[in-house]
């Protein structure tokens, strides 16, 4: 809009510097640092493509991965289809709705926290607070997490109380649908479920997309629960990605093999969001009016 | 004379089928609505229980904690808080709570600071090459970035900063939070432009116009990205778990982590009491300013 070039350059300089000094320099620094084999202490040796090889035959980088996936595909449509759930049922103009929108939030600005992980621990551990509900009822106490399937729910779980964030966005989405769009409809005879599928859900589908790859981006790198709840465990059932980068580089100290799994940590990522946007071409649809408001 | 007579009938008729109409659907409106409450309460009851329950454990003696489900301590006691504020190690809680906010707070202000000024170039200004550049905010926002762990681990050990709290405040300094610039353009782009132009015309300098037009109209904006800042700060635990290394300089997130590796056979009650310490900040700060958060994430997803 202001026509100085070299002022707006001047005021998004920050925002070059730290491009370049804080990410684009680390990200292709640690392409080649994964070519590498370094522990910290000796100089760097160059071993071509050793790393990459070497991963190829490593039974704890598959099973790492297996676990991500399984992770992310089972958090990411639990905690949207349950956030989505929940919004519809607030956007009915129910009384007390800012007080349910509240509750719901809280879990969601401390979920990330060491605190939470802690309290997860107590709750789900041998002696822990679900066995003395489960209790109550009658059933023996379950390792829940000592158990490998057990114990990778309880971790999802942790993401799934997070859904209020979620919720919050959806709750929006569905309050800016016109009502008239509805009101059509109702002529038409149309039910509340065929209102819902045909009219809701594609209005409000770039929304569900911006949640979808927010969260996938998030869940894919998902760290502080496993560590802190499981420590990956047991049997590496929740040993997601990022724990056994971290390992690998911070507790092992070796940084190549550490920066070649994070790269293909970022190509997994990459492929899945690109994939992701292409796909949004057939089921994101942007309402003609606000068409081309991103330039 | 007849016709007319069945004729009233024939309204009378209907009004008395419109009329059960009506209460059928307002029977089965009440039975929709009060299913609706059951499943919120539930819900809600699913989202504070283990939050109230970590409160009220704190407040039980160690052998009482697991044995009931109850929010109200049989035997109710301090200890929890007492024992757990002198931690495990020389320092008090205290101190791994001032050692938190020695970071987050320049955390917060940086970068409230540099996604302003980058927002408003961003927003106002015609750039060279403006769209690559946008383009790499939005691929930041989505990079992973434990791609960038290691080779930042080692450029802070370069510059002699590990073990201090540089790492993670500095490179906000630099609006490297693509997420925030991106929610404040948003705003700025849904705002009009008409009282900027009016200064411009009456000789404001772009400086001048961001600092007293567009920063307390973006205000509301700003505090949305303060707020999200703080909560990520206080909660985040990678950063500190590889940057920090000496006890004294601990965050909490830290700190219970530790609590809970030291002591095996746990002290329930004493780590369960500083973990709820440990939310206090963030429920306060979020009970006090939630309109701006709900209006921040909204903003974020929907305009987006």
């Amino acid at each position: 809009m202001y026509e100085n070039r070299k002022l707006g350059l001047a005021y998004i300089s920050p925002y070059i510097i730290g491009l370049v000094v804080f990410t684009a320099f680390p990200f292709i620094s640690s392409l080649i640092i994964s070519f590498t084999d370094y522990d910290l202490i000796s100089t760097p040796s160059f071993v071509g493509v050793d790393n990459y090889a070497y991963m190829l035959g490593d039974e704890t980088f598959y099973k790492s991965l297996g676990v991500t996936f399984a992770y992310v595909f089972l958090t990411i449509p639990l905690k949207l289809a349950f956030a989505l759930f929940i919004a519809f049922v607030l956007n009915f103009k129910l009384r007390g709705i800012k007080f349910f929108r509240t509750a719901y939030y809280i879990p969601s600005i401390l979920g990330s926290s060491v605190a939470i992980a802690v309290l997860w621990r107590a709750i789900f551990s041998l002696d822990g607070l679900l066995n003395t509900f489960i209790g109550y009822l009658g059933i023996p106490p379950v390792a829940w997490l000592g158990e490998p399937h057990f114990a990778m729910l309880s971790v999802t779980l942790l993401r799934v109380w997070q859904f209020g964030s979620a919720m919050v966005i959806f709750l929006a989405a569905l309050q800016s649908v016109p009502q008239s769009q509805y009101e059509a409809a109702m002529i038409d005879g149309a039910s509340k479920w065929h209102m819902f599928t045909k009219i809701t859900i594609p209005l409000i589908t770039p929304v569900i997309f911006f949640n979808f790859i927010m969260q996938t981006t998030q869940a894919f790198q998902e760290f502080t629960a496993p560590y802190v709840i499981t420590a990956g465990g047991p049997a590496k059932s929740t040993y997601l990605f990022s724990l056994y980068i971290y390992e690998t580089a911070f507790k092992y100290f070796d940084m190549g093999y550490g920066s070649a799994l994070a790269w293909v940590l970022f190509i997994i990522v990459a492929i899945f969001t690109s994939i992701s946007f292409k796909s949004s071409k057939y089921w994101v649809f942007y309402s003609g009016d606000k068409g081309g408001k991103n330039d | 004379m007849t016709d007319q007579a069945t004729q009233n009938q024939t309204v009378n008729y209907t009004a008395m089928q419109i009329n059960q109409e009506v209460k059928r659907t307002l029977r089965k409106e009440r039975i929709n609505a009060a299913i609706r409450y059951g499943v919120l309460l539930l819900t809600g009851l699913i989202m504070l229980y283990p939050l109230a329950w970590m409160v009220s454990a704190a407040f039980k003696p160690n052998y009482e904690i697991f044995t009931s489900m109850s929010l109200i301590p049989k035997e109710f006691s301090w200890d929890g808080f007492i024992n757990g504020w002198k931690t495990g190690t020389e320092y008090t809680f205290a101190r791994f709570f001032l050692n938190t906010f020695a970071y987050v707070i320049p955390k917060v202000i940086l970068t409230v600071i540099s996604s302003t000024i980058v927002a408003f170039g961003f927003a106002r200004f015609d750039i060279p090459f403006k769209k690559f550049w946008f383009t790499t905010l939005i691929a930041t926002i989505l990079l992973p970035q434990s791609v960038l762990l290691i080779p930042q681990y080692l450029m802070f050990r370069e510059m002699g900063m590990l073990d201090s709290y540089m790492p993670l405040y500095l490179p906000m300094a630099f609006a490297t939070q693509g997420f925030f610039v991106f929610m404040l353009i948003q705003f700025l782009r849904g705002l009009p432009t008409d009282m900027e132009e009016a200064a411009m015309i009456d000789g404001c300098n772009s400086f001048q116009l961001l600092w007293y037009i567009v920063v307390p109209i973006l205000k509301p904006a700003i505090i949305s990205v303060a707020l999200f800042q703080f909560m990520w700060s206080v909660n985040d635990f990678l950063g500190p778990l590889i940057y920090i290394s000496s006890v004294e300089k601990y965050p909490i997130a830290l700190a219970l982590k530790l609590s809970i590796d030291v002591t095996e056979g746990a002290q329930w009650n004493e780590i369960l009491a500083m973990a709820s310490i440990a939310i206090v900040p963030s429920i306060v700060v979020f009970l006090i300013a939630q309109n701006y958060f709900i209006e921040g994430v909204t903003a974020g997803g929907v305009k987006g």
